[in-house]
């Protein structure tokens, strides 16, 4: 195997570029970038915050969640520059900066709701946000199968989530 | 620590990690500078790459490199044959890039290196490919005759192999037969689909001569091995790692997957870091499959229902390479009896190249389809007799004390004849009845039916050989600062909690608590003997490795112990992470004794100040070390399976058909697993659970649209359906726990379980509900609303 010195090797694309600001987990950032970049990728990988976990790039499976405005969005179907003026919240934002996991994350760690933790981030983020709206939690099996309806997990079959689903209910004083 | 970890359900370490978002994916590592690959992939099915112009690729703003065939040097060969078989006569394996010919639709043609993925993706839609499209034939019976289109020129009809197995005296057993049942069952082309897609990243450190690269693999040792021969590095020049990785499901482990090879060649040539992140599509379109297999099975029975042979043949549908040889095929072929006594077997099988993705072992791995076949057979016997399902079951189990049951003749993955070692059929079955209410259903179903509700109750029973070899290795130390266990072993996890289970193994033998052994796998620096993450093997054959390997520390351990706390050895026992002179309140420290143990005595913490409080860790004269003595309270040993272990359990279901809708309701669903002792039973119910809804995927949803001209219509998570949390029954999991004789740890793999009966529980259920309209027959999975609304109409609903 030849190993040749390195070829020019250009560093950038030829895409147009705009300016970006958001509040990300309560810090407000700026960034030039692509036109075309999708806010998944300008999380993962403009910011670093690789939480947030991508498995489809076409909205069906919710790895992506994040929270936009306080509501659960897909953010590899949303633009970074849609986002912007926007505050999001991202997985790394739930447990305390200690390091303290938040009620949903421990019900999850009690209930065995997570394998391989990729559909996890944002399995999270949709019930964080579900939490966090006023009103009366559906805690029925069927009301949490609802609740759960836009996000996939391939390791789990769900039931194990849904025990979570009520034992974070209960931590949080919402059961 | 006085409470057993081994059968606990204890919390998994690796959790808080994931669940606070920093876990560490392979697109998760930060490589500075990182250039991105987006492949070119083949449009056709079958055709002759006529020529590839690149050039107008090649000057797209911010492309680093192309590559052809023509461009990868000494990688454009055919990539490795797994496992050789004398059934196969000409196995055909995939080049890293296509060259001459393309096989599938899918098939990667050209390799694009470019600033991000968005650029490789465009500059990849610039390469001009002219082809020459070539006839094809996608339908397994139709590609075996004689003037059907290849998909390898050189291998006639398209027989990739042809194998036939038999045990006892099959020939005598149907001409003594009182009954003879026949059907013909077929389970269709799915696919993996772990949440997170392949992945590999690659850097080449030109200074060291280190390459290292991050895969999303069940298998990284093997990969390192591969790549170091490949670029003729020293294999302690390649480091690969699995990271942590979005499952995998047999999926992630080929070798090779044409981006495993040709992104560590990009990273050397280029000097740069590279990754390739498979979206979602490639997935569907280049990573493995499974499952296509059409069984015609007949069985011989007596009037009693006694089954006394049983002869199956079937196509298998291997896509258009065998890189694993006959594995699925031969996995079904020697489940095919599953729990039944069935002395005497006749089963033949012809594996076929289609134009479509390649097939290796995808959880279950042949199992699915052969239980689907059996199971199916046996409710169609017991209806022609007039007996009742659970009955002609119960008939036919092998019991208790015929274990172990051997299948002479029948040779099983690990090249072994078939012996299944221990189980409690009968009262598996018994358990079945009793959770589904078996008893009092048929009443139910009665009423339900006068209410207009068609209620039916779907029962299958099955095996699962697990925990093949050849062999897994632990390696356990305790850490001299601070007094934690270290543990390896040459797997890779997918999020089946090995750094949970290993710990509690580990903990029972060194007195120390589940969170204070450290398991590090899936990296070739950390323990770089050992095979992979495969096969329902991780807790079998590494489970026992590293208990045997905790044993031989436990022994240094206590043998130290006593020599610093000056008593007998046996005056010793290991509890909260120090030895303690039973029945007194002296003790030591682990990390004490094993600071003790190490003659090299730095006064860095306070465990080594604690150390010099005791006694001599060794009586000896001589040099700080004994001839033969190594420093330190650490070992590795090796545990290698005499033969596999065979799990087994029974699953059953009441189901409710809308004939209207010609919708499936899956109302309850029981299953009754055992998986010999249990190491931790929450994670072998997470397991099960994760199987079932696979299982219910392939029964109901999935199924890969594969189109005449060898397109695959539904690429996507939109259009294949993978169920979520609403698709999903509740279900209860009752254990049985019949250690086997095999292991120390009497364990049994547990990891393809859940998926293998569902099928065919499913379409035992939808028979029996739509019995008012006749018997209406259903021999294919995924059972879709068309099959059901086809076979009303037929029945004149
Ligand atoms: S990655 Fe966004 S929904 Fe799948
Ligand atoms: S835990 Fe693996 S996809 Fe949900």
């Amino acid at each position: 195997m030849a190993r040749t010195m390195k070829a020019a090797i250009p560093d950038r694309s030829a895409d147009a570029e705009v300016d970006v600001s958001m509040t990300v987990n309560g810090e407000a950032v700026s960034r030039s970038v692509s036109v075309r970049m999708l806010l998944s990728d300008f999380l993962r990988h403009e910011l670093r915050l690789t939480g947030t976990h991508v498995g489809c790039e076409h909205g069906v499976c919710g790895c992506c969640t994040v929270l936009l405005n306080g509501r659960a969005g897909r953010s590899c179907l949303t633009l970074a520059v849609q986002a912007n003026g926007y505050d999001i919240r991202t997985i790394e934002s739930v447990a305390s900066a200690d390091g303290t996991l938040h009620p949903v994350q421990q019900a999850f760690k009690e209930c065995h709701g997570l394998q391989c933790g990729y559909c996890t981030p944002g399995m999270v983020m949709n019930i964080v946000a579900r939490f966090e709206e006023p009103g009366k939690l559906d805690l029925t099996d069927e009301g949490i199968r609802d609740l759960l309806s836009g996000n996939l997990c391939r390791c789990t079959g769900y039931l194990n989530i849904i025990a979570a689903v009520r034992r974070a209910a209960e931590l949080l004083g919402r059961a | 620590m006085s409470t057993r970890q081994f059968g606990a359900r204890v919390e998994r370490n690796i959790d808080p990690k994931l669940l606070r978002g920093e876990g560490a994916f392979v697109d998760d590592i930060p490589l500075p500078d990182a250039l991105h690959v987006a492949f070119l992939r083949s449009p056709h099915a079958r055709a002759r790459i006529v020529s590839i112009d690149a050039s107008a690729a090649k000057r797209h703003p911010g492309v680093a490199a192309i590559y052809t065939s023509d461009d990868i040097g000494t990688l454009d060969v055919e990539m490795p044959l797994l496992i050789p078989h004398p059934s196969m006569k000409n196995p055909k394996t995939q080049r890293p890039l296509a060259r001459g010919d393309v096989h599938y639709v899918g098939q990667t043609v050209a390799m694009v290196v470019a600033v991000d993925r968005y650029t490789a993706e465009d500059a990849a839609a610039l390469i001009e490919v002219e082809y020459e499209p070539l006839p094809l034939e996608m339908d397994l019976a139709k590609a075996l005759t004689d003037d059907a289109p290849l998909v390898h020129a050189d291998v006639p009809n398209n027989l990739a192999a042809h194998f036939i197995q038999t045990s006892g005296n099959p020939d005598d057993a149907f001409a003594r037969a009182e009954h003879v049942t026949k059907i013909t069952v077929q389970v269709d082309r799915s696919t993996a689909a772990p949440m997170e897609c392949r992945a590999v990243a690659a850097r080449w450190d030109a200074v060291s001569g280190e390459l290292t690269v991050w895969d999303g693999t069940q298998a990284p040792i093997s990969v390192r091995g591969g790549l170091a021969s490949v670029f003729e590095l020293d294999e302690d020049k390649v480091r690969v790692i699995a990271p942590d990785v979005g499952g995998g499901f047999g999926q992630k482990v080929l070798l090779f997957y044409p981006d495993e090879l040709l992104v560590p060649m990009a990273a050397m040539r280029l000097g740069r870091p590279v990754k390739y992140i498979e979206d979602r599509r490639e997935n569907f379109l280049g990573s493995s499959q499974e499952r296509t297999q059409i069984h015609t099975i007949e069985l011989a029975a007596l009037r009693t229902g006694e089954v006394i042979g049983l002869r199956d043949f079937f196509l298998h549908d291997t896509g258009a390479f065998i890189p694993y040889g006959i594995a699925v095929a031969q996995v079904a072929s020697t489940s095919i009896a599953g729990p039944y006594r069935i002395p005497n077997i006749f089963v033949e099988f012809k594996a076929v190249y289609t134009p479509t993705v390649q097939v290796t072992p995808y959880r279950g791995c042949g199992r699915p389809q052969a239980c689907f076949a059996l199971e199916r057979a046996m409710d169609q016997l017991a209806e022609e007799l007039g007996l009742d399902r659970f009955e002609i079951r119960r008939r036919n189990l092998i019991a208790e004390k015929e274990f172990p049951y051997e299948r002479e003749g029948l040779l099983f993955a690990d090249g072994l004849k078939v012996t299944l070692d221990s189980g409690q059929y009968g009262k598996a079955l018994a358990m079945a009845a009793a959770e589904l209410g078996a008893e009092s259903f048929a009443a139910e179903q009665a009423k339900a039916r006068a209410e207009g509700r068609y209620l039916g109750l779907g029962l299958a029973c099955y095996v699962e050989g697990t925990g093949l070899g050849p062999y897994e290795g632990g390696h356990v130390k305790i850490h001299p600062i601070t007094g934690k266990v270290y543990v390896n072993t040459g797997l890779s996890t997918q999020g089946q909690g090995h750094d949970t289970v290993f710990a509690q193994i580990v903990a029972d033998q060194l007195g120390v608590s589940p969170q204070d052994v450290i398991v590090v796998e899936g990296d070739t620096k950390a323990f770089d003997w050992g095979v992979a993450t495969f096969a329902s093997r991780a807790a079998v054959v590494s489970g026992n490795a590293i208990h045997k390997t905790a044993l031989t520390v436990r022994k240094k351990v206590i043998e130290a112990a006593a020599n610093m706390l000056d008593v007998d050895p046996d005056q010793i026992e290991l509890r909260d992470s120090a030895a303690w002179v039973k029945g007194s309140n002296r003790f030591a420290p682990l990390a004490a004794i094993a600071t003790a143990s190490n003659p090299l005595r730095y006064a860095f913490n306070k465990a080594a100040q604690a150390a010099t409080q005791f006694a001599r860790a060794s009586k000896h004269d001589g040099p700080p070390l004994a001839d033969g003595q190594a420093p330190g309270l650490e070992a590795t040993d090796y545990y290698s399976p005499s033969q596999s272990t065979w799990a087994y359990g029974v699953h059953g279901a009441i189901i409710e058909v809308d004939p209207g809708l010609c919708t499936v309701k899956i109302r309850k669903y029981v299953c009754i697993h055992d998986c010999g002792n249990m190491i931790n039973p929450m994670i072998v119910e997470g397991q099960v659970l994760g199987g079932i809804a696979q299982g219910i995927g392939g029964a109901l949803y999935e199924h890969l649209d594969y189109q005449a001209d060898g397109n695959l219509a539904n690429a996507s998570l939109m259009d294949f359906l993978v169920p979520y949390a609403t698709e999903i029954p509740n279900v209860s999991i009752l254990h049985l726990e019949t250690p086997t004789p095999l292991n120390p740890l009497g364990v049994k793999g547990v990891g393809e379980a859940g998926c293998i009966a569902v099928g065919a529980v499913v379409a035992s259920g939808v028979e029996d509900a739509l019995r008012p309209f006749g018997a209406l027959k259903f021999h294919q999975v995924p059972l879709s609303p068309n099959m059901i609304s086809y076979a009303l109409e037929t029945a004149g609903y």
